[in-house]
Parts: C-alpha cells; structure tokens; sequence
C-alpha cells in the first residue's frame, strides 16, 4: 500500500516533534550531553594515560631489573650482573660491534610544583649515548643534549610545560650538585616526557651510588627474547627480571588506569540513571501531548509497531544529538594536561586527554542507548492507547 | 437614559501576526448602562471576544478610550488593572475554567483569597454562593467529579462571590447540552434581575443572546448600525 | 493565608501527575545522594591526613622519599633542642601472596616506635612478645580481620626493595585509640630487616626512610623542624622536615588532580539534574498555562503566579532533596563496606548535608526560573486560549 505504511512515520515527523518543543528538548539534551561530556572525558582519560605509558619505549628494547623489584627506583644491579648482562647472546649490535646496552640510574627527585600545591616527585634517569640512541621517538627540541660527562641535564616536554614548568638555563639543585638545564626534548606524548635526563655516571657519583638501577637492552630481531631470556635465567646469580620496554611502561600505569575507569564508570553509571529519568520525563510528556495525535494515525491506518518505532526514533534522535553536543564539548577536552603522582610508581607522570575514533563511537552507542532506555517504556504506552480513547481526548 | 457603567469611544485594537498587523476593533463606541444586560453576537472573527477581553481588562486597546464606573482601565498599571479585576469583575468562560486540584468549595473560595475575609466570612459567603447555584450539596467533589452543567455553574458561583458590579461571559454554554445551557442561562438571568449585575456575553447562539435585554452585533471589526442602540 | 493555599496548590500539583512526579523525585535523590558521596570521599580523603598529630615531625631525605637517611642521623635528631624522643621507620613493599593484597608495611624500630604512637594500643604481653620475637609482627586489628590473622599467624611476605621471601610471625594485634586511626598497617622489626638485607645488599642496609620526632611543645613545631634540617645541612643526605599533617598533605597533594575532578563531577552532577528538574516544570507549567492565565484574569498577580511555580518546585526539589539526605547515610555506609582498604573514615560531615540541601533549593529555584518568567510574559488572553 502506500508508503507511509510499509516504512513507518517518516524521520522528518520525529525530528520536527522534537524541535516543536525546543525547551524541554534542549533540557533534556543538555543533561545527556552532560553525562555524555562526563563519559567521554573518563574514557580519553583513560586512552591518554594508556598512550602515555604504553607508548613508552620499544617493542625490540628489554628492560632488566632486579627479581621482585618491579620499578626502576626500586632496583640495583651491580656493575658486576651489568657486564655479565652485556655478554649474553641475542643482543643487537652497535656501531662499534658492541652489544647495545645501557645503564641507567633512577632517582625521584623532589620539585616544587608551580601551583605551589606541594612537591612533585619527578622521575630523574642518568643514561648513556647508547639508551638516547635506543629511543628513537626522542626529539631535542630546544636547546641541546646534555654532554657526557657533565652537569648538564635535558627535561621531558611534560616538565617543561606542565606544574614543575622547567626552562632552559633553569639551575636545579640535587645529591649535592647545581645540575644546569640546556634543552627540552620530546618523546611523542610518552611517559619519558615527564623525566629528566642526564648523564648516567654523573647521576652516580652525585647520588654516591654503587649500582644501577635498570639496564635497558637492544634485541637482536624480534624473535631473540627467548634466546636471551633462556641465556640469563641460565646464570644462577643474575637475579633479574625481563620485561620488554612497552610492556614494562604500560604495566606501571596499570593501577592507576584502572582506578580512573572503575572511578568513571561507576560516576558514569549513576549519572546515566538521571539523564534516563530525564529522557522519560520527556518522553511520557510527548506521548501525552499527542494523544489524539496518536488515535489519529491509528486511525489511518499506522499500526502499533509504527507508533513504538516513531517513538523509539525520536528517543534515538534526542540520544544521538545530546551525545553529539556531548562530544564537541569532550573535544575541547584534549587541550587538558593532567599532572599526577602515579601511585604505582610514586613518581609524577604527565598526561593528555585523548579522543580516538573508538571513543567516538563508544560514546555514541551510549548515547542512543541512554535515549532508547529512555523511550521505550512511554512508547510503548503510546502504542497501547485504545484508538477511541485517544481520539476522545483533549 | 440611565447613567453608563461601561463607556467606549473610538475603541481599536490592532494585532501583530509576525511583522503584519491585523486589525480587529476598529473605532467601537458603545454604551452600556449600569444593570444592562448585553449580548455581543457576530460571526467568529468580528472582533467580539475581544471586544470581551477589554471590557473585563485582560487585554489592552490600541487606542481610544474606555471608562468603567469612571474608571479609564486602559491606564492603569498591570498591578492595580488585577485589584480592579478582583473587585468589579466576575469571569465566566466557555470551558469553565476550574482549578483541577480544587474542589468546588475551594474554587468558589479563590477570588476571596484576594480580600480581606477571614475563614469563617468566607465560609459562609462560599455557601450562599454555591446554594444560590444550586450546588451546596457538591462543594466537596472536583471538577472531573462534575458534569459540564454543575461545572459552569460552580464557575458562576466563582464569578459573582466577590460581589462584582460587572459579570462578563465568553461562550458560556457553548460546551454544554440544550438543559445545563439552559439552566446556565436561568442563573444569569438571575443575577441581572434579582442582584442587579451588569452582564456582557459573548455568543453566536441566537437562542441563547436573545435571553439577554439587548443585542449588539459586530462584523469585520465594527459594530453593525443601530445595534448599540437601546 | 495566600501563602498557605501557594503549599496546598503544590502539594496538589505534585501529585497531578505521578510518574512524572515520581521519576522526577528519583532523579533528583539519586543527583543528592551521589553529591553527597563523592562531596564525602574527597572529605575523607583529607580526613586522613587531618589525624596526623602536629606534636609530631616527619624527617626524611630532602630529594625525595625514595632517597633513605643514614640511621645514624637518630642519635643526632635526639640531640637537637626541643626534641623529646625520636623512633623510625622504613616502608617495606612486600607482597602478600598476590599484588593485589596492597597494605602499608614498615620497618620499624620495635623498641621505640609505640612510645611515640600511643594512639596504637597493643596489650603490654603482646608488645613485649612482639619486642623478644625479632620475626615478629604487629599488625592492625582490620588488617587482621581482613585475611584472618591470629596471633602466632606466619604471614609470608615476597620483598621488593628488600629482596628475597620473607617470613613474619604475628606477635600482637594493635587498636586504634578512636575510630580515626589507621588499623590497617604491618610493622616489623627494622633491626631483622637490616641485618638480613646487610649480606645481601650492603648498598641499602643501616638506611632509614622517615624519623619520628616528637617534641616537648607543638607551638615549636617550626622552629625545630628547622634547625633538624640545618643540622644536616650540606651534608651526604640533607633532610626535610614538617609535622606529620604537613607531610601527610603533600602525599594528598601528590592525587590533588584527581580530587578535583571528583570534586568537579561532584557539581556536575547537580547541573545535570538540574536541566531534569527544568525540564519537568518547564512541562507543568506550559500544561497549566491557562490555569495561570485564569488567576491572573480573576485578579491574582503575577507575583502569585510565580509564587505557585516556584512553590511547587520548590516542594518537589526539596522532597527529592531530603530523600536524597536520608539514603546518603545507607549509601555511604555500604560503600565504606566496599572500600573498607582505602578509607580510615567515612563519614558524611554535617557541611556535606548543609550543601546537599543547599543544593537542593538551587534544583529548584533554577529549575522554575523559566517557567515564572514566561508566565509574567504570556497575556492572559493567550493563555487563556491555551490547550493543554
């Protein structure tokens, strides 16, 4: 028969219900897209802590600590356990034929935070030519490397943007030493940008340390983890642990990443209750308005399932543009830097809100569905109006 | 001719509709005496309700001037325009126009709110009101409790509570059967002949106008000749 | 007299229509109740760091806590004016069979430390079992309850600075003094730890992460935090000192950010409800359109019409509000059940629930903002033509 029958109320029916009632829409809209807002802002919290942390390092890099250590800070490895390190197979080789590896020693080191709001405990590595050379994702871009054997030090973009907020020629005093700032480097928004990088020697002598705290290994080729890991578990008094560099950044953020999502999804779930209440309001206030609207169609000819799926539209419709207007306001969200202590770590670490596609589209399934469970009791109540009834009523 | 309750001279009202104006009174001059009895007729459109709307002073004139008791109610200001309605004007609509939460004491008992009564005054002038209607046995029942009939007439009960000099009525029985309108009518004609109120009904029932002392008809804005006459 | 028919009109208004009413009211709780909850875990965060006692100083490395102090430095802290005694201690990190079993841990100098923590109350035969016993262990009396320690318990603990799997047998269960002290802690004996670790990592043993001071007056707290500090100044390891509180915010401090964003969500969800609540009256309102244009034909003013908006919404703000009150309690009470480990206390603060229905009231003075506004503006002759 005619269309109208076979498709169901047409999409410019639903919308223009909508708009007819501009207030109470754009009420109901704003509250989702409020919670939307919230919703979004915790996932690309969440995405940009795990693009920070995971991010850090590569795949092909191992990192060795001491067995049970589980952070840098934490570990010592004996120059000793080092050289015996440097002579197991499956490492890369570098330029001069020797192994690439790097000793590196970490230290937290306290700097006041600008905002005056106690101190932060940022994360200050001594490395070698070889570990900058390892991480390639790491840019100088102002000023210059720290030269080897110096007191010359380079801060993370993070540092240099952030609470701590550290210039070039700043003079930074730690283990008994003015340490001068010469350049700020960029690792591409990783967990290395919240560090300080010096020379690792230098870092020793002015802790008065004895022993490294992690080495950093190149592999040969992908496949030589095995070979190398079977190789140190071989040597009795090499009580280390391996993990592969991504892998050993990403599982420092664990804790706190999934503190951030249980924190925002149970929020996100309590708020999502209100803003169904809200749509519901709406909702049953649309089916009462338009009770004799909803006997007339009857009367044409629309069956029930019609009536529930214009309904059930409409409340998608409402969903889908709180949870646009939620987005575009999440968006501006990307230009936050959060500055926290990694409680894992107990080190600070820098990060930036992220929105990906995924989060997108996440964000707007969430969105219609908080429409949909918004609309479906009242349309339903709409389809079931006897056709008399309705027609009868004012 | 007895002294002019109501006096209208060169009484327009223009409407905007969007940035076009529409005309709807144009230069009405009209008197109506104190105690009249005044039905306002025409086809829908010509202006009558609106000719209504100024009289009982929930709406303004473009221009021209309209005198109540003396009174020029154009000028007065929204606050004191509402005090000059509590004390002269009681209001019957077509749709009755009851507070659904109230019940039928409480609705009658509303205008009195505005007045210096105290609860037993009240009580007791709500009663006569209501018994006068006919309706002392139903003053606890809502107005979904209510035929159309009882319900106009509790609105009736409402109007004349505060003792208003002027009773002003839009459509009163055009939502109701051949009996309640009836009825309806016989109370208005009550109040005009036994307490002496100055009526204006707005109808297009000649059945219904024809209760009233006299007719005046409008068309297109105007009123047609000879109907302001007595 | 008006305003007693303003209250009768919204209480009848309210119960008009039901459901809306109802989910309107549900909203709104739900809206006060998380308010309130997350209004009371930023409070209890702080709380925390509220017991800290201002008789007492905390010394550590100037660098950061990571960096420990020579243990040599108590005899010379001992000796500083105005220092009555001082004891130490060292965080531990075990692991307790599995990561996720997370509780604080401290090396801790038996002899001393419970002298200088009174507010952990241990029974004199437990204490001095636990002093003999250099394996021994006090632990606090939830943390006990928690995995089901007795004392005589062997608890096995995997080390992470200090390397290797420890054993420790519990020797006494401490109390806390009132309800605000932490009894969720391990303490060990610092002298054990530091002789086993001697042998195997010479680089961290006779090392000390915080000293203990308590002084004579508090009102000097400043002042030999101070002169502690200048008395290693220039020296291997400098120091930093503050009391207890002092130290215990900065660790807040370090998690600020993440307390303002509850904070922030804390408000958000009011603004939320808000646009609920706006939108249900904005609803009742345009529905009684010609029920106010009657009133103000009958002689009411405006001032009455508004006076019956924003009296019902008002009515419905504020029972939703209450509602929200009463289930704060409950709801904080089981969400302290579920989160026993993280909080020392858990209590919604009286200010707490002066906001909550601070907020309430602003629900619904905003929400009937619009409707009383639009009401002034509309003309009686149109609203009085106006269809529900």
């Amino acid at each position: 028969m005619s269309a109208p029958l076979g498709s169901g109320l047409s999409l410019a029916y639903v919308a223009r219900n909508l708009i007819a009632r501009k207030l109470t829409t754009l009420l109901t809209a704003a509250g989702m897209a409020l919670v939307v807002f919230v919703f979004a802002t915790v996932l690309m919290m969440a995405e940009g802590l795990r693009q920070t942390l995971g991010g850090t390092g590569s795949y092909n890099n191992l990192v060795i600590i001491r067995q049970g250590s589980q952070t840098e800070v934490q570990s010592t490895i004996t120059r000793e356990q080092a050289n015996m390190v440097e002579s197991l197979p499956g490492l890369a080789s570098g330029a001069g034929g020797q192994a690439r590896i790097t000793r590196e020693v970490l230290v937290l080191v306290n700097m006041p935070r600008k905002d005056g709001k106690g101190l932060a405990n940022v994360v200050v590595r001594g490395t070698t030519p070889v570990g900058i050379e390892m991480r390639p994702q790491v840019k100088i871009t102002a000023g210059s490397l720290f030269r080897p054997g110096s007191s010359e030090v380079v801060v993370g973009s993070a540092m240099a943007r952030g609470k701590v907020g550290l210039k070039i020629g700043d003079r930074l005093s730690f283990g008994l030493r003015e340490w001068t700032v010469v350049g700020v480097f960029d690792a591409g928004g990783s967990g290395f940008d919240s560090e300080i990088w010096g020379d690792s020697e230098q870092m020793m002598q002015a802790f008065r340390r004895q022993a490294y705290s992690s080495l950093v290994v190149g592999l040969r080729d992908a496949g030589s983890y095995a070979l190398f890991d079977e190789a140190l578990q071989r040597q009795p008094q090499l009580k280390l642990d391996t993990k592969r560099e991504v892998q050993f950044y990403a599982d420092q953020s664990e804790n706190l990443a999934n503190f951030i999502s249980i924190l925002g999804q149970t929020i996100t779930i309590i708020f999502s209750l209100g803003a169904i209440i809200g749509a519901m309001i709406t909702m049953y206030a649309s089916v009462a308005n338009r009770t004799r609207e909803i006997g007339t169609l009857r009367a044409l000819g629309f069956r029930r399932g019609n009536i529930v799926m214009a309904f059930l539209q409409e409340a998608m419709l409402l969903g889908l543009v709180a949870g646009v207007f939620g987005l575009i306001a999440a968006a501006f969200m990307q230009r936050v830097e959060i500055s926290t202590t990694n409680v894992q770590t107990f080190s600070e670490v820098v990060f930036r809100l992220i929105l990906t596609p995924g989060i997108v589209v996440e964000v707007l399934l969430f969105s219609v569905l908080m429409g949909v469970l918004g609309g479906v009791l009242p349309a339903v109540r709409a389809s079931r109006l006897e056709i008399v009834d309705a027609l009868r009523s004012v | 001719m007895a002294s002019s309750l109501i006096s209208i001279r060169e009484l327009s009202k223009t409407y905007r509709r969007g940035n076009q104006p529409v005309p709807v009174l144009l230069g009405i001059d009209l008197e109506i005496a104190a105690g009249d009895y005044v039905s306002l007729m025409g086809p829908s459109g010509s202006g009558k309700s609106t000719l209504l709307n100024l009289i009982a002073g929930i709406d303004k004139p473009s221009s021209g001037s309209l005198l109540i008791d003396g009174i020029d109610i154009a000028a007065l200001p929204e606050n004191d325009l509402a005090a000059w309605r509590a004390a002269n004007v009681g209001f019957v609509f077509q749709f009755y126009n009851l507070m659904p939460v109230l019940n039928a004491f409480e609705n009658v008992e509303l205008p009195l709110l505005l007045t210096g009564l105290n609860r037993a005054e009240r009580r007791e002038h709500v009663e006569t009101a209501l018994a006068m209607v006919g309706l002392a046995d139903r003053m606890d029942h809502y107005p979904n409790e209510l035929s159309g009939g009882q319900q106009q007439r509790v609105a009736i009960a409402r109007a004349l509570i505060t003792d208003p000099t002027l009773i002003v009525a839009d459509e009163p029985t055009g939502d109701l059967d051949r009996q309640s309108a009836d009825d309806v009518l016989n109370l208005l004609d009550r109040l005009n002949g036994e307490l002496g109120k100055t009526i204006v009904m707005v109808t297009h029932d000649p059945k219904c106008a024809n209760r009233a002392k006299r007719q005046v008809h409008l068309e297109k804005g105007v009123l047609l000749s000879g109907s302001g006459a007595h | 007299m008006l305003y007693g028919y303003v209250l009768k009109l919204a209480r009848k208004n309210m119960l008009r229509h039901r459901l809306r009413t109802g989910l309107t009211l549900a909203g709104i709780a739900i809206a006060i109740v998380s308010f309130g909850l997350l209004r009371t875990v930023v409070d209890s965060w702080y709380a925390g760091a509220e017991l800290g006692s201002s008789g007492r100083l905390i010394t550590r490395s100037e660098a950061s806590l990571s960096f420990p102090l020579p243990a040599t430095y108590s005899e010379r802290i001992r000796k500083v004016p105005g220092v009555r005694s001082v004891t130490f201690a060292n965080w531990f990190g075990g692991i307790y069979i599995d990561e996720k079993n997370f509780f604080a841990q401290f090396a801790v100098d038996a002899q001393s430390y419970f002298d200088l923590y009174p507010e952990f109350r241990v029974a004199p035969a437990e204490l001095a079992d636990f002093k003999r016993d250099r394996r021994g262990a006090i632990v606090g009396r939830k943390l006990a309850k928690k995995y089901g320690w007795k004392v005589g318990d062997q608890v096995p603990l995997r080390g992470t600075i200090y390397p290797g799997n420890w054993s420790f047998t519990i020797r006494g269960i401490y109390q806390g003094a009132d309800d605000k002290t932490d009894e969720n802690q391990f303490l060990m004996h610092w002298h054990y730890v530091n002789e086993t670790i001697k042998a195997l990592l010479p680089s961290l043993a006779d090392k000390v992460g915080v000293f203990i001071v308590d002084i004579r007056d508090p009102a000097q707290a400043a002042a030999v935090s101070a002169a502690i500090d200048s008395s290693f100044k220039n020296s291997l390891a400098e120091t930093r000192t503050e009391t207890q509180k002092a130290f215990q915010l900065g660790f807040i401090a370090m998690v600020d950010t993440i307390l303002l964003a509850i904070q922030t969500v804390a408000y958000v969800v009011v603004l939320i409800i808000m646009a609920v609540m706006a939108n249900t009256m904005a609803m009742a309102a345009r529905e009684r359109m010609r029920e106010y244009a009657t009133l103000k034909a009958l002689g009411f003013s405006d001032g009455f019409v508004s006076l019956l908006i924003f009296g019902e919404s008002l009515a419905l703000s504020l029972a939703g509000g209450l509602l929200g009150i009463l289930l704060t309690f409950p709801a904080a009470a089981s969400f302290f059940r579920a989160t026993r480990d993280l909080f020392v206390v858990f209590e919604v603060r009286p200010e707490t629930v002066l906001l909550q229905l601070g907020s309430a009231v602003l629900i619904g003075l905003c929400a009937a903002l619009a409707p009383a506004l639009n009401s002034r503006r509309i003309r009686i002759v149109d609203g009085l033509r106006a269809v529900t």
